[in-house]
């Protein structure tokens, strides 16, 4: 103790006294960490962010989810099932070897070959049936089919150093890649491995505290304003936003929307917001024995369209916008924003409370039903909070709606099992296109399309996958948008998922920071610049 | 006293059997991990890979024999999430833990025995109502929003020490410490006066309790009457006797400081098991939970096992292994 309280009171001194400028170092409070810093191991938000500074991809998504080229230079589809990619030359990996077409390779091979990957990134290179390379700068890919979103999934996953990696020869093969070994997710966790194209360099990580990273002075593009970054994760809400307060990073993201007056009306600290590619919205189950309605003798008043358009029309989506997710959300419309691909411009909805009372009595519900409403109460941004109003939207047209919000992990197991009847729940595009919600969403479950991974309700049209199965081998884009703005449409007009807003991602930084918001909510290093 | 240490430990192989099934059928009850772990974007083979792979789609009975037989090897299973030993990933957030736990028990003895003693020796003056007052309210605030305060005042208006995280540290036989360096202890400082509250104010009951039954007993006034100083009365008759409870109740505490720093952890952002406990319930990431019951049970048994042999120095009446002696 007798040292310890002089060293307190220098602390205390040195902190008062103004420190020296740090212009060249970030820190970043995120809300959730990596589970492991392979970026191959797990297919999910937080590591994708960290991939993002040390590994690129071939294709990469800017602010707004479109296609831009980043490892490769340009791409074409040559015919229905061939791809070609162009590569970028002069870029190279942090030890110095160059970047060339066989990384690519020994990265898509890698791949299923991931020990204990909780959730792999399988999905995205599964399209994939051969790949050549010419020319070291040039990739053919074949696919078994016409695949339209080859160069939205090439995006999502990181290209790894084969040499460093020890896969030099290593060819593509559909039923298996051979090699002696793979590197270990442990090899990524303990830096040995960590050599990317990207613009940070790994300096350290200690699991739970702190990753640091480097700026990278060959860079193929623009050079990071940072010489070092710091990530932390900062999981609880408020102690996120106390750390911004008190100096002690410089940007956080998702600030809890109770905050975010009181951060505007902070001196120093200015907000980024954008629309997200998140819809959170309600899914109306159509089971032949509902698991949460009752006063309907057994019956699912759900299948018939008239009570599912009833209760869209009750859902006062400006109102929820503007009192509980105290603007920090727009009210949607469909499954994605204007302006994202395959938003359909021609569907809207309505609220109409007198519209929905009648269409329930022609329905032969005059004086509705009893409906319980499942929602995580921790998952989405106020969600329970939400679901308390759309409960009470619906009671006020008679179905008289009580709200079951449990913690997420519960929800999903029960959801997953379809207890509810009616659920609450939020959508991502990763993919940044109208596809991803309607594959997974609403069409029929099939297990060898990919089809239905998330559809709870038991609502199938089969005219709709049909609809899903063209656009989905219509390699030409416009095209393509058509034909997923009629699938919109017409997966509206069911009213099986009816959605509600779409999230706004918001981040806070130190005033004198500026960063793009972006629809895919990440948190780039690279992007947050000082304000000119 | 070795059959006294040879039945406590046989006991305490006997709660760690209870608990681990506890643990086990507890951790089932809740949710299905897979829904939480696996990417919703992920397709029906992908789903049924990864339960095969995680060992899921076996019934409750053969996962828990399985992991019987492993556990025996000292293996608790690889993390879900993180695709690492379980164990290792639960011994490796335990020195920030045990960190922040000493350094609030530190603070709970050091500030906590004095102000007691003065608060049971003068229970009517100003400062020794001040005090207890002031213990009533380390009792009664929750942890949570008293840590807040504390990043409002300390961190954020006053600007004095970091709002969290654990900072610099540096190895001390292979471990990392934070003790060691200025930023370290700086980190260090509010985390562990938030985590010393609740048990300052109990150290000060305990002790001004004690202090004001020990006062009036018939050796104190005889030590008194005999003309000892007053700081020997107070330092040796007082004193030595108002710690057996101290110690006792302190021992027993500091495996709940440990086990229960989770919330003090969440606020400060400190990397320890209680952060890594409530990230692996919200995954569901079962064997990490189960390993880490596990090690808390083994750490409550040997804190007993320890604060029982202190009680036998302390006070030489109290015979260990049932008074066979």
């Amino acid at each position: 103790m007798k040292q310890v309280l002089p060293t307190v009171a220098a602390l205390a001194l040195l902190a008062a006294a103004p420190t020296p400028s740090q212009a060249a170092t970030l820190t970043v409070g995120t809300s959730a960490e990596p589970s492991a810093l392979d970026p191959h191991y797990h297919n999910l938000g937080p590591n994708t962010r960290a991939r993002k500074h040390v590994f690129e991809s071939l294709v990469s998504m800017d602010a707004k989810m479109r296609l831009q080229p980043e490892l490769a230079e340009s791409w074409r589809a040559i015919d229905e099932t061939t791809w070609e990619f162009k590569l970028r030359k002069g870029v190279k990996f942090h030890d110095g070897t160059e970047f060339t077409a066989q990384d690519f390779v020994y990265s898509v091979c890698r791949i299923p070959n991931v020990a204990n990957s909780p959730s792999s990134f399988t999905v995205y290179t599964k399209g994939i049936a051969g790949i050549e390379a010419p020319d070291p700068h040039t990739l053919i890919i074949r696919t078994g089919k016409p695949y339209p979103l080859l160069p939205v999934e090439l995006s999502t996953f990181g290209i790894i150093s084969a040499k460093a990696a020890g896969g030099g020869a290593v060819t593509f093969d559909k039923a298996g890649c051979k090699a002696e070994s793979w590197p270990t997710t442990q090899a990524f966790n303990d830096g040995s491995l960590m050599i990317g194209t990207g613009p940070f360099k790994h300096k350290s990580y200690t699991k739970g505290d702190r990753q640091v990273l480097e700026r990278n002075p060959d860079y193929w593009g623009p050079q990071p304003a940072w010489d070092t970054v710091v990530f932390r994760p900062i999981t609880s809400d408020g102690p996120r936003v106390a750390a911004l307060l008190a100096g002690d990073v410089d940007i956080i993201e998702s600030p809890p929307v109770q905050d975010i007056e009181r951060l505007k009306s902070a001196p120093n600290v200015s907000l980024a917001q954008a629309q997200s590619n998140r819809v959170i919205y309600l899914a109306l189950g159509v089971q032949d024995t509902p698991p949460t309605i009752t006063g309907t003798d057994g019956k699912n008043p759900l299948k018939d369209p008239k009570v599912r358009k009833a209760l869209s029309l009750a859902v006062d989506r400006d109102a929820i916008v503007k009192r509980i997710m105290m603007g920090v959300a727009e009210p949607a419309n469909q499954y994605l924003p204007a302006g994202f691909y395959g938003n359909n411009p021609e569907v809207t909805v309505a609220t109409d409370a007198n519209k929905a009372k009648q269409l329930l009595a022609e329905a032969g519900y005059p004086k509705g039903f009893q409906l319980t409403l499942g929602t995580p109460n921790d998952r989405y941004i106020n969600d329970d909070k939400v679901a308390q109003a759309v409960a009470q939207m619906f009671t006020r047209i008679g179905v008289q709606t009580q709200v079951d919000a449990t913690t997420a992990n519960v929800f999903f197991s029960k959801r997953n099992k379809q207890e509810y009847s009616v659920f609450l729940a939020g959508w991502g595009a990763d993919s940044g296109e109208m596809s991803s919600p309607l594959k997974a969403l609403i069409a029929t479950p099939i297990k060898e399309k990919g089809y239905g991974t998330t559809n709870y309700t038991s609502y199938s049209d089969p005219e709709l996958d049909g609809m899903l199965d063209t656009a989905l081998a219509t390699v030409d884009d416009a095209k393509r948008e058509k034909l997923l703005q009629a699938a919109v449409k017409r997966a509206m007009d069911a009213d099986i998922i009816i959605p509600l807003h779409y999230e706004v991602t918001v981040w806070a930084m130190k005033k004198g920071l500026s960063y793009e918001p972006r629809a895919d909510q990440y948190t780039l290093a690279q992007k947050v610049t000082p304000a000119k | 006293m070795l059959v006294f240490i040879l039945r406590r430990l046989a006991q305490s192989a006997v709660v760690v059997v209870a608990m681990s099934v506890l643990v086990f059928a507890g951790i089932f009850a809740i949710g299905n991990p897979i829904d939480v772990l696996i990417s919703p974007e992920a397709d029906a083979f992908e789903r049924a890979a990864a339960i095969a792979r995680l060992g899921l789609d076996k019934p409750m009975h053969e996962q828990f024999i399985r992991f019987v037989d492993s556990a025996l090897g000292g293996d608790l299973g690889t993390s879900f999430v993180h695709g690492v030993p379980a164990l290792g990933l639960v011994l490796q957030r335990f020195p920030a833990t045990l960190e922040l736990a000493l350094c609030a028990m530190l603070v709970a003895v050091v500030l906590g025995i004095p102000l007691g003693l003065w608060a049971g020796l003068k229970p009517d003056s100003l400062a020794g109502r001040v005090i207890m007052t002031g213990s009533i309210l380390g009792f009664s605030l929750p942890t949570f929003w008293v840590g807040m305060m504390l990043i409002m005042a300390f961190a954020v208006t006053l600007g004095w020490l970091p709002a969290g995280g654990r900072g610099a540290t540096a190895s001390l036989f292979g471990v990392q410490w934070s003790f060691l360096t200025a930023d370290g202890l700086a980190h260090l400082i509010l985390p562990a006066l938030n985590l010393a509250l609740f048990k300052l104010s109990l150290v000060i009951r305990l002790a001004r309790a004690g202090t004001r039954e020990v006062a009036l007993q018939d050796y104190v006034k005889f030590a008194r009457a005999k003309g000892l100083a007053p700081a020997r009365v107070v330092g040796v008759h007082i004193l030595k006797n108002i710690m057996i409870p101290v110690v006792t109740v302190l021992g027993l505490e500091l495996g709940s400081v440990i086990a229960f720093s989770v919330v003090t952890e969440s606020v400060f952002a400190w990397p320890g098991m209680g952060k890594l406990l409530i990230d692996s319930i919200l995954q569901l990431d079962r064997p990490v939970v189960i390993a880490y019951l596990l090690v808390t049970v083994l750490l409550f048994v040997v804190i007993n096992l320890i604060v029982d042999l202190v009680y036998s120095l302390l006070d030489p009446r109290i015979r260990l292994g049932g008074g066979r002696a």
